[in-house]
């Protein structure tokens, strides 16, 4: 393994903003993993940290085959991590919407361009990413239709769920597009957690990579063989919505199967405890978003039902 | 009138209300023309807080004088105002970045889709920023090159000092201005300022602007100052000045003055060791229109903007 500076920043009163990688291996840049792009994916550093480790462990081994290169990057905004904040410390702004970058613009154009010259020709990307409305996930991989998106090589990880989802404009700056632009098959791996360490599904995602790098030839590794995916389009997921705010009372878990009635949250009254409203599920389906912060406004998404029955997606 | 154009519950005890003013001259309204002044999207821009108001006082003093109906609203984002906050507390997204909207979405988007048909068939919408706390800017228009042949003579009304005509980017695609222009509703994206102030001498100018367009437009039969030629550019007349270090940025020079090539800009200096790190010159002989603010850099920090002369 190589420990290596990916790129470096000087500051005034701060160390040096550094974002570090590990590579693992000689020769084809076969895959980069990304880890933490905002100061809170602590879940996300943790899987990188872990699957590093297990990099190490099976190179110390000869696992990783010859003429192969993979590099782990743990974290990409160190200095955001360090002191609880999401985006950058100064501007606010978001290094995943800087992408491709820009070497004479601003701070994280600047640091989106450092990162994305290292690591834009590898056959493989790999980002472990968080959403911008709090919620847990069943794990899956989500891949944008940009036409270089590969279905098949998403159903490698062995997560259960794959989901094509058509970009949107703010889609444009963030690394899985750009890679995907400049020719990376490009993946975002997610769990249910962000802020908090899940050790189980950090595991699931991990084993869901040295999987994927089996398949690819990249290691030898024989771990369990994962999921056989089911493959779903974003459009085909069911939003339920809330019509209430309150005080959220979740009674069913992400990956659940559920029925057309089923009870999925309450709404609370916050002074007085009354159910102001109750969630039910609107058809058969397996819960794959549920909203997971305690309080909850109105005419919000709370629940996204994968359908089945008649509604079932389209196994790849 | 005071009306709603979106309502919901927060959690504990509170309503969301995000509200416009409707003034219009007495009586029927039917085939009148409708201008929207909005602002307050980002939370930490306040400049269109005092256009709002020296608007709704001039108008409602010479009411006689309007012929069209105005809508004036004042916070897109009350949230965020209250909390000094760009964005929408409690999400990580920027609400200029989630226009059309979408009413099966999340809170802000939800939000989006009810104020964009609000506003949506006015035949004329002011979408009112300042820069933000790093940034001083003066009064300005930025259009969208695919909309320039239209709105361009639109926004010469609007006593403003520059229009910045700039190239098409995917990630513009989510603001309110371009999400109104392509639905037909001809929108004029105002900058000016600094984020989290007020200047007072560019919100009576754009508020004049505004009635002057409105003279235009035909909502207004009163009289209107004459207004300022704006300079028009383009993106390739604007040379962009970032920083080389990180560190303390001292201006030597005014907001919105003729620099020479060559001329010293300003410095950026270590407090710790007494040094100048980065002698910033100009680039060349022009206009500087935008100029740091906030004195704090990093590298890549932006500190001026100027127009090529």
């Amino acid at each position: 393994m190589e420990r290596i500076t990916v790129y470096e920043l000087e500051s005034m009163y701060r160390d040096s903003f550094r974002i570090t990688g590990f590579r693992f291996g000689e020769g084809e840049k076969t895959m980069c993993i990304v880890g933490s792009m905002r100061g809170n994916e602590v879940q996300q550093l943790y899987c990188c940290s872990q699957l590093v480790n297990r990099l190490k462990s099976l190179e110390a081994r000869g696992h990783i085959a010859e003429g192969r290169s993979i590099t782990v990057i743990p974290c990409v905004n160190p200095y955001s991590m360090n002191i609880g904040k999401r985006f950058w410390p100064t501007d606010n702004s978001d290094i995943n919407r800087m992408f491709p970058g820009y070497d004479l613009g601003e701070t994280t154009q600047r640091i989106a361009d450092g990162l994305f010259r290292e690591i834009s020709d590898y056959r493989y990307g790999v980002q472990f990413a968080s959403y911008h409305t709090p919620g847990r996930f069943t794990p899956h991989v989500r891949m944008m239709r940009t036409g270089f998106e590969s279905v098949e090589d998403a159903k490698s990880f062995g997560l259960p769920y794959v989901l094509i989802v058509d970009p949107v404009p703010f889609d444009s700056g963030t690394l899985n597009y750009n890679w995907q632009i400049w020719e990376t098959k490009a993946f975002s791996l997610y769990t249910p957690e962000t802020t908090r360490i899940d050790r189980i599904s950090a595991t699931r995602v991990i084993n869901s990579v040295t999987r994927f790098l089996t398949r690819i030839g990249a290691i030898t590794y024989h771990g369990r063989a994962g999921h056989q995916s089911d493959v779903i389009e974003e459009d085909h997921l069911i939003s339920i919505q809330t019509p209430e705010a309150g005080i959220f009372e979740p009674m069913t878990e992400v990956e659940a199967q559920v029925s057309e009635g089923d009870l999925i949250a309450r709404v609370l009254d916050p002074y007085e405890g009354d159910v102001r409203c109750e969630i039910r599920a609107v058809c058969d389906g397996v819960v794959f978003f549920r909203h997971s912060d305690p309080l909850v406004y109105a005419d919000t998404v709370v629940c996204r039902l994968i359908p089945l029955g008649e509604f079932k997606p389209l196994r790849g | 009138m005071i009306q709603d154009v979106v309502s919901l519950r927060l959690p504990v005890d509170e309503d969301l209300r995000i509200v416009k003013n409707r003034i219009a001259p007495e009586g029927s309204t039917e085939g009148m023309k409708r201008i929207c002044i909005v602002t307050g999207t980002h939370g930490d821009e306040l400049e269109g807080q005092l256009v709002c108001f020296e608007l709704n006082r001039f108008i409602q003093a010479n009411i006689g004088h309007l012929k069209g109906i105005v809508d004036i609203y004042p916070a897109l984002n009350p949230l965020g105002i209250d909390s000094i906050t760009r964005g929408v507390p409690g999400f990580d997204l920027d609400m200029n970045r989630t226009f059309p909207g979408n009413l099966q979405g999340s809170m802000p988007e939800y939000i989006a889709a009810k104020i964009f048909e609000d506003i949506r068939g006015a035949d004329v919408c002011i979408d009112i920023h300042a820069s933000n706390i790093f940034l001083r800017e003066i009064p300005q228009v930025r259009i969208n090159e695919l909309t320039a042949e239209e709105l361009v003579p639109l926004a010469k009304h609007l006593n403003v000092d520059f229009i910045w005509v700039h190239s098409a980017a995917t990630v513009l695609e989510s603001t309110l201005a371009y999400s109104l222009n392509m639905a037909g509703t001809r929108t004029l994206v105002a900058e000016m300022g600094v984020g989290m102030r007020l200047t007072r001498e560019y919100g009576t100018q754009l508020s004049m602007g505004i009635l002057a367009l409105m003279a235009h437009l035909g909502i207004w039969d009163g009289s209107v100052p004459e207004v300022r030629e704006p300079i028009v550019s383009v993106d390739g007349k604007v040379e962009f000045i970032n920083a080389a270090k990180g560190g303390i940025f001292v201006s030597h020079i005014e907001h919105w003055k003729d620099v020479r090539k060559g001329e010293h800009l300003g410095d950026i200096v270590s407090p710790l060791t007494g040094e100048i790190l980065s002698e910033i010159l100009s680039p060349c002989d022009g206009l500087v229109f935008t100029l740091r603010e906030y004195p704090v850099v990093d590298e890549g920090s932006l500190i001026a903007r100027i127009l090529r002369m």
